[in-house]
């Protein structure tokens, strides 16, 4: 057996056997899932409580006009002053109090909701929406026209953009930006985590060979760069064991939490067919209807693009930049680990890896809203922070050239990095208990042994 | 015959010479010392041996043919500073480090089980390595370093953290070693242990060889002509006899008297017997040999000044 897989089989199994590992591939899924799940809960949280909002209304225009729907209530109170409400506010069981001020229809501040909570975004649109449509509906009533009602019955839509990217043979291809967005910025801060948690196993494994002083013994076997290749790659096993682990695990969890707690929210997605999408076109108007016309769309069109997203490539392409992101950096950790004697004087060297790492993410932030800016284009080439900004901007799609030519220049760039941290380590591992400078790693770098 | 050789050997670091023209010659089957104070080269020496580091010119001979990367596995190498993965479990560590020396699993297996039944700490097998002594761990070190029987040994402090029991059987082993047919390198700064095990020695001080030859030759070359007598003087007599002689001790020892005295020319043992034996009763009378020791001090700060 090549003994560079000897290496690599002892830095993958001593790390995949411990317990941390363990513990990190079970806690990692269930925060993701958490985080997945955790919003889709506390929405039916909130819908769950039943809200009941006063309102007095001085314009006396809109009585019995706000709609109703299955958790949120309105109480008209007549020849109540605000100001007594007001005072007594706590003793009453309302959620809230609305108060329309007479002068609503020509001010638009004349609205108030009063509540000793924040009340949420949601009722607030809920209610000026039915405030706006009832004074567009009185100030049209004023013109007089036969038959207003119908008229706008059949007037009324609903507009939701639906983005479709042309494919350079002129094919159609749905894309939402919005699950563009979150896969990108998701793989983009992924391999983010990656580089950084693994690269400083790396360090910490080159620092723990140092302090045991096992190094000389092993080096007088293998080749330094031997052994410092075993632990990079042993090591980039790992991360991806313990990535494939996670997708894997996240994906069991919230596939059994939908089906065990959210049993609706599955139905919910199996009764959008294009039928019932149809029948309930021409409906009449409902308001208090949870799904209306638009957000079925918006559903349907949702679900039609993450399958547009063709994960193979994402897949693939998430495992390229993280190895090629780890084998850059993932070196360079290792010549930082070889040229310090602990863990406490590395921070002077971490510097220079850590800007380039934390420039990406920065600019990943960039890249996720204009994803084919001049910034994203840019850093996405320069290999530094490549495999962060490209993995953004891939699920947006991404010409092939551009990604070519950010994976050879990666690849030129991390074979180039092995070989300028190879030479500062071998001559590293073998200096104790001396205070290294960065003059004193220049004449390393120089140096032929 | 000559197992191993280094010829003309120069090293330079950033800022010093580490070796300075260096040649040496080992015989198969011989245990050979390389001495020198600290940082006089020596560990250089070693790593340039066991191709950690590469020389700038010389050349090293091995088994008559210029050293090659394969002749690593052929020797085996015990450094000063060493050390073993703390996490690791014992018996699991020794394989990997005997599998990087090129050997199968199973040959690494079946030799571990040799050595650790010979050296008594089968039940240390499970145990993790941060849970052994440190003289436990150095046996363990000592056994991986030998197990792929490799043609040449290089010991640098075998001995450091050893109790005296451990050192004498480790001395046994590698006495064995040799015996079987194996080759020495022994570097320390135990000039007595030196004395007891070395068969040739160098002596490298500042990057240069300061001394070098068979170590019965360089005690004999060393002695100063001097010799160490005892005996009693019942009758209590003025010794005038000895001013004839270069006295350089004198002292008494459990009622003895002890004197070292340096023959001038022309005089022999012989002729300080023939003046004493009537006056005195002699108890021994020996010639001085310096050891290691002296001759260490003496040639470093010779070369020193």
């Amino acid at each position: 057996m090549n003994k560079i897989s000897i290496i690599i089989l002892r830095e993958y199994l001593t790390r995949v056997k411990k317990k941390t590992f363990l513990i990190m591939s079970i806690v990692g899924p269930l925060l993701f899932a958490a985080l997945m799940i955790a919003p889709a809960w506390l929405a039916q949280m909130e819908d769950k409580e039943e809200k009941l909002i006063a309102v007095i209304d001085s314009s006396k225009l809109f009585y019995n006009t706000i709609p109703e729907t299955k958790y949120l209530k309105f109480e008209y109170l007549q020849n109540t002053p605000i100001s007594k409400i007001k005072q007594n506010f706590s003793k009453t069981n309302y959620y809230a109090v609305l108060y329309i001020s007479h002068i609503v229809t020509y001010k638009p501040n004349a609205v108030q909701l009063f509540s000793d909570k924040q009340p949420s975004l949601a009722i607030k649109m809920h209610i000026s929406n039915a405030l706006e449509k009832e004074i567009e509906r009185l100030k049209l009533k004023t013109y007089n026209i036969e038959n207003l009602d119908n008229i706008l019955q059949s007037i009324k839509t609903n507009i939701s953009i639906q983005s479709i990217k042309l494919a350079e043979d002129g094919t159609e291809k749905k894309s939402s930006v919005e699950i563009a967005m979150i896969v990108g910025y998701l793989s983009g801060f992924l391999i983010y985590l990656f580089i950084f948690l693994f690269g400083a196993q790396v360090m910490r494994g080159v620092i723990e060979e140092k302090t045991n002083r096992i190094i000389e013994v092993v080096i007088s076997s293998v080749k330094p760069f031997q052994l410092m290749m075993g632990k990079i790659v042993g090591i980039a096993m790992v991360g991806l064991t313990q990535f494939l682990l996670w997708i894997i695990l996240t994906a069991g969890i919230v596939t059994v939490v939908k089906t065990a707690f959210f049993p609706e929210l599955s139905m919910k997605t199996e009764q959008i067919t294009p039928e019932t999408v149809l029948s309930s076109g021409g409906s009449t108007l409902q308001p208090s209807q949870p799904v209306n016309d638009a957000e079925i769309d918006q559903v349907k069109e949702i679900f039609s693009s993450v399958k547009s997203i063709n994960f193979g490539v994402l897949f693939a392409s998430f495992i390229f930049f993280f190895l090629g992101g780890f084998l850059l950096y993932g070196s360079l950790f290792a010549a930082v680990g070889a040229a310090v004697d602990s863990e406490t004087d590395t921070q002077q060297f971490m510097l220079p890896i850590t800007i380039p790492l934390i420039l990406a993410i920065i600019v990943m932030m960039n890249a996720i809203q204009n994803p084919e800016g001049p910034i994203a284009f840019w850093f996405s080439i320069i290999p530094f922070t490549s495999p962060i900004v490209m993995m953004v901007r891939i699920p947006f799609g991404v010409p092939y050239w551009e990604v070519s030519l950010s994976v050879i220049l990666l690849v030129i760039t991390f074979i180039f990095t092995t070989w300028l941290a190879s030479k500062i380590y071998r001559t590293g591992i073998l200096m104790y208990g001396k205070k290294t400078s960065y003059k004193e790693i220049w004449k390393w770098l120089r140096y032929n042994n | 015959m000559e197992l191993f050789s280094v010829h003309n050997v120069n090293k330079t670091f950033i800022n010093y010479q580490a070796l300075t023209n260096i040649s040496l010659s080992v015989n198969k089957g011989s245990i050979f010392g390389l001495l020198g104070p600290n940082g006089a080269g020596k560990t250089t020496l070693i790593r340039i041996i066991n191709q950690i580091t590469a020389p700038d010119s010389g050349e090293i001979i091995f088994n008559g043919e210029k050293l090659k990367a394969n002749d690593i596995y052929k020797i085996g190498y015990l450094p000063e500073e060493r050390g073993l993965y703390k996490k690791m479990k014992v018996g699991e560590q020794a394989i990997y480090l005997a599998r990087l020396k090129g050997l199968s699993k199973n040959d690494a297996l079946k030799k571990l089980k040799y050595w650790f039944e010979k050296f008594e700490i089968q039940p240390w097998w499970d145990k993790k390595v941060e849970e052994l002594s440190k003289g436990m761990q150095q046996k363990i070190q000592f056994i991986v370093t030998i197990l792929h029987e490799p043609q040449l040994l290089i010991f640098d402090e075998p001995f450091s953290g050893f109790d005296p029991i451990n050192t004498k059987l480790l001395k046994q082993e590698i006495l064995n070693l040799r015996d079987k047919g194996a080759t020495v390198i022994f570097s320390t700064h135990n000039m007595s242990s030196v004395e007891e095990l070395c068969d040739d020695i160098t002596l490298i001080n500042k990057s240069k060889t300061i001394l070098q030859g068979n170590i019965n030759e360089i005690r004999n070359k060393y002695k100063a002509n001097t010799y160490e007598l005892e005996y009693t003087n019942p009758d209590n007599q003025n010794l005038n006899i000895l001013e004839n002689f270069e006295v350089l001790e004198k002292s008494q020892k459990n009622g003895y008297e002890l004197i070292k005295i340096k023959l001038k020319n022309g005089q022999t043992p012989n002729t300080v017997l023939n003046k004493l034996l009537p006056h005195v009763d002699i108890k021994s009378f020996n010639e001085v040999i310096p050891n290691m020791n002296e001759i260490f001090i003496k040639v470093v700060e010779e070369t020193n000044d």
